[in-house]
């Protein structure tokens, strides 16, 4: 009998109540993804979580773009540019893709150096990948810039369908905005980096959690590049 | 174990990826810049693009390397768009159409 009253208070200490209680019945002992740092499962499931925002975005973008009875703007003109007197379909574009592209190669190598934990690599490589997102966004401004004097506005613009605005500037400032999002937040891990934070610990997750985030936005962009530009 | 201590490859594998990714995202402009049109471009874009983003999520985000449970949950609910997909699909044919009938009178 005594063991057992014993036994019951053990228990009661072992599950605190309120908020740590909450929060330990959600976690504690209850491991679905294995062997995955709860830092990068809760990565994955807001990423899952902006997948949907970006398939609706562009899920109403077909939508409009199927319902107008206006030309749709031929995007291929739009974004064309003269480089020494010759136009070049969607130039522009292309450039972006594939400093996007790079970034993303750029980071899977850091990620790669951080497990090894070659800080100096792993803090250069974050670096060289937050210029290429900064130079992605120059161009995006710079493209912006364009279109704007060319008299493209949300609500209508001079060669089509009013929609190709709307849908133009929501979708690709939603992507710029995660774009920017990405670079401040690769600026801040690689200095922790540099300064040893996840040397104390000998966990460089951060890195590999950062990199998600950053390999997520080269996906939206290559669903954007295929859907809005080149369709 | 390769997996308790984080995701631990091969650079050349990601080098081979970066490559593939370059070589699809070349392709795909040339769809545009030939000028291809019609189901040609459209099936064209649609699989460089499943390549492209297949390749980025298996191999830059570690997805082949993860366990089922992580795969599953993460890759299986996106397949839910397809419906709203194919509901707006329907929609904006009917809308299409109602606009035509009723208020483009210059089409």
């Amino acid at each position: 009998m005594a063991y057992e009253t014993v036994k019951g208070a053990e228990q009661a200490a072992a599950v605190p109540a309120g908020w740590q209680g909450l929060a330990d019945d959600w976690s504690a002992d209850r491991q679905v993804f294995k062997n995955v740092p709860w830092g990068k499962a809760m990565m994955w499931i807001f990423l899952l979580s902006d997948t949907f925002i970006f398939s609706i975005f562009l899920t109403s973008y077909m939508t409009v773009r199927m319902s107008t009875t206006v030309a749709w703007p031929n995007p291929s003109e739009v974004f064309a540019l003269t480089i020494g007197g010759t136009e070049f379909p969607l130039i522009l574009i292309a450039i972006m893709t594939f400093i996007l592209i790079s970034s993303s190669g750029t980071m899977a190598m850091a990620v790669n150096f951080g497990y090894r934990r070659e800080r100096g690599k792993t803090a250069a490589l974050m670096l060289v990948t937050a210029f290429f997102g900064l130079t992605f966004v120059g161009m995006q401004v710079f493209e912006w810039t364009k279109l704007i004097e060319e008299g493209v506005r949300p609500w209508g613009n001079p060669m089509g369908a009013a929609q190709f605005g709307s849908t133009f500037f929501m979708i690709t400032g939603f992507h710029g905005l995660h774009v920017s999002v990405g670079v401040i937040i690769l600026t801040i891990v690689a200095l922790k980096v540099l300064r040893g934070d996840y040397e104390r610990s000998g966990n460089y997750a951060a890195v590999e959690i950062t990199g998600l985030y950053w390999h997520f936005v080269d996906l939206v962009w290559v669903f954007i590049f295929a859907l809005f530009y080149l369709w | 174990m390769a997996h308790a201590k984080g995701q631990q490859h091969p650079i050349s594998i990601y080098l081979a990826i970066w490559g593939l990714l370059f070589v699809l995202s070349t392709m795909s402009y040339l769809v545009d810049y030939f000028g291809f049109q019609s189901y040609l471009r459209w099936s064209l874009i649609l699989l460089f693009m499943l390549l492209k983003a297949g390749l980025i999520v298996s191999f830059f985000m570690h997805m082949r390397w993860e366990r089922l449970a992580l795969r599953c949950a993460i890759l299986a609910p996106p397949i839910a768009v397809l419906v709203l997909v194919g509901l707006m699909t329907l929609e904006a044919n009917y809308t299409l159409l109602t606009r035509l009938v009723f208020f483009a009178k210059d089409f």
